[in-house]
């Protein structure tokens, strides 16, 4: 794990010296908006006028802390910035993986404890189509069918700023802005859990354990749920590790689209500001996300199969 | 299973591959696949046909709704471009796109999934640690990353997408490839004095073609996502037009004209579910436990 947060380092730094221009240019945001006076002493603190070497260790000596550079289009520090931006991400992702998983796994095990009738036939296909739509399309529709045509939910943002609500109103009002992004988030994913979930059941419904559930005499139901369900859960899991990366990703997306204030817009103002700095120090910080992720899947292992141990 | 499979692995090779396309063509999915595929493909090939103008050139009058006038069945955006002509073109960008930045990828993860489980030891080490890495920073933006420092032109998107989707392919072929490692005709080879390069590239990578194949039609289908999400955000070559980058532009008119930005959408979710169910298709023919039943 180490070693991966190191290389993540080496890939930011050597991106970093890709960009074409100097290197202090792209970390004061572009030339122009920075005094010479400051280019100077970003290039000293940086170390840009020594070796290469020398210049990762500074690099990874900022990393350690926690200098990732300024951002004079936002006038912040670029970590602050990602700070601020964060919870709303985190908050997206938690919800739309919270209803991808949920809603998933349920179609999952409907479509499995129905294989080859109408509900999964029906379900399997509408899978088959939420996984081939592009998250942003998704959005647009969402906004066209939910917003403007049905005027149901807002067309975008995190709060009604302009009604100020305090309490438990503006809880209820995040959580009105939170439907479609989320929804548009989600569905994708959704569509991955009800395919993986549908798999996982049918085939822990072969093993012997389950014969032997059934030759109990235990009801269906208890079956489904306790013996084959928390079997099935494992993929499940371990899908969620893979995809915490390429969910970062989707977030842009969506938070592009609903003006979601999170990481995911702020990456994309970066872009379109050319902050390559902020940019880079959003990658960053997102793949850090998916090491924490990761662990935390890891240890939701061992509580779901005990029989499993972290090693090392 | 395994014994037949790590055994005898050329042995079981032959019947799975003879009769592969009349095996797809007994499935409805597969053959549904295909035929969207055809008219997507021939909708690439005959753009310069039936749409010689270019794409981008305005030749009507702007927010013609679809239907609205025969001469532009999907009708005309905001600049009064052809919608169609539109669609027609991005076909043509998309599937090369997705197919190019495919290569890409197929070349690094096949390459590094090979020499990983082939050589194992420390290069196995060393190889899945740079795996790991590219599997922790979040694709997509990673593709932004890469495409906003370089600019974006058709050659810097297909290489931001090849460089960011191989691990997965990496980690399935170096599990297969350690599979038949231990096999008899990989230990025969080198026995024979066979160059190790020439005992990977002839006897263990066909073998692994199977489950390859198929990841190569899902890691075009999400190419062309990647793709048109990239163009989506703006991050396209700006001189050609692709899917994404018509919805992208219908986005400014989406309460009033929606269908500027869900028709190009359309074309992207066919291609894609074509792709996918090609091959949910050769996943189903290709998978030797499935032909038993």
């Amino acid at each position: 794990m180490a070693l991966v947060v190191l290389g993540i380092a080496v890939v930011n730094f050597f991106l970093l010296h890709l960009a074409p221009g100097d290197a202090a240019q792209v970390l004061a945001g572009e030339a122009g908006s920075a005094t010479p006076e400051y280019m100077a002493a970003l290039r000293r603190q940086f170390g840009l006028d020594q070796p290469l070497p020398v210049q990762f260790v500074q690099y990874l000596g900022n990393l350690l802390t926690f200098n990732l550079g300024f951002s004079f289009r936002h006038g912040l520090p670029v970590l602050e910035l990602i700070g601020q931006r964060l919870p709303a991400t985190l908050l997206l992702m938690t919800a739309s993986i919270g209803f991808a998983v949920l809603a998933g796994s349920a179609l999952g095990v409907v479509a499995a404890r129905n294989a080859g009738r109408l509900a999964d036939t029906l379900i399997s296909t509408l899978a088959l189509l939420f996984y081939a739509t592009p998250v942003f399309w998704i959005g647009l529709v969402l906004v066209v069918v939910f917003s403007v045509g049905l005027d149901w939910l807002p067309v975008g943002g995190m709060t009604s700023v302009e009604a100020g609500y305090g309490g438990w109103d503006h809880v209820k009002d995040v959580a009105r802005h939170l439907v479609l992004p989320a929804a548009t988030l989600g569905l994708f994913y959704l569509a991955i859990y009800t395919r993986l979930m549908r798999a996982a059941m049918l085939e822990v419904t072969t093993q012997d354990f389950v014969r032997t559930a059934v030759a109990k005499g235990l009801r269906p139901r208890r079956i489904a749920l306790r013996h084959v369900l928390r079997n099935a859960l494992l993929p499940v899991v371990t899908m969620l590790g893979v995809q915490v990366g390429s969910i970062l990703g989707g977030a842009v997306l969506v938070e592009t689209i609903f003006a979601w204030p999170g990481l995911g817009r702020l990456a994309f103002e970066a872009l379109f500001q050319r902050d390559l700095n902020l940019l880079l120090g959003i990658l960053l910080c997102s793949s850090a996300v998916v090491v924490v992720v990761n662990l935390a899947v890891d240890l939701l292992y061992t509580v779901l199969d005990p029989r499993i141990e972290l090693a090392r | 299973m395994s014994i037949a499979q790590s055994v005898l692995p050329a042995a079981e090779e032959r019947p799975v591959r003879r009769g592969l396309f009349a095996r797809l063509l007994r499935r409805p999915s597969a053959v549904a696949g295909l035929a969207l595929l055809g008219a997507i493909l021939a909708m690439a090939a005959l753009a310069d046909v039936v749409y010689p103008a270019d794409p981008l050139d305005m030749v009507g009058t702007p927010f013609l709704w679809p239907g609205a006038d025969p001469d532009f069945p999907l009708g005309t955006d905001m600049m009064g471009r052809d919608i169609a002509a539109g669609i027609f073109h991005g076909a043509r960008v998309s599937l090369l796109i997705g197919g190019v930045a495919t290569l890409v990828s197929l070349v690094i993860g096949v390459g590094v999934g090979a020499i990983a489980g082939f050589f194992r030891g420390r290069a196995d080490h060393a190889l899945m640690h740079v795996t790991e890495l590219f599997q922790t920073i979040p694709p997509f933006l990673f593709a932004i990353v890469i495409v906003a420092i370089l600019q974006p032109t058709m050659t810097t998107v297909v290489l931001a997408i090849g460089l960011t989707s191989w691990p997965s392919l990496a980690r399935l072929v170096r599990a297969e490839v350690l599979r038949l490692r231990d096999g008899e005709m990989v230990q025969a080879s080198i026995v024979l004095g066979l160059s190790d390069a020439r005992i990977i590239l002839t006897h263990v990578l066909p073998n692994v073609l199977a489950p390859i194949v198929v990841s190569a039609s899902i890691m075009v289908a999400s190419a062309i996502l990647t793709e048109s999400s990239l163009a989506f955000l703006g991050l396209g070559d700006p001189n050609i037009v692709s899917w994404g980058s018509m919805v992208g532009a219908g986005r400014e008119v989406l309460r009033t004209d929606w269908y500027v930005a869900t028709l190009p959408g359309l074309a992207i979710v066919a291609a894609v579910l074509a792709l996918n169910l090609l091959g949910d298709g050769l996943n189903d023919a290709l998978d030797p436990r499935q032909n038993r039943r």
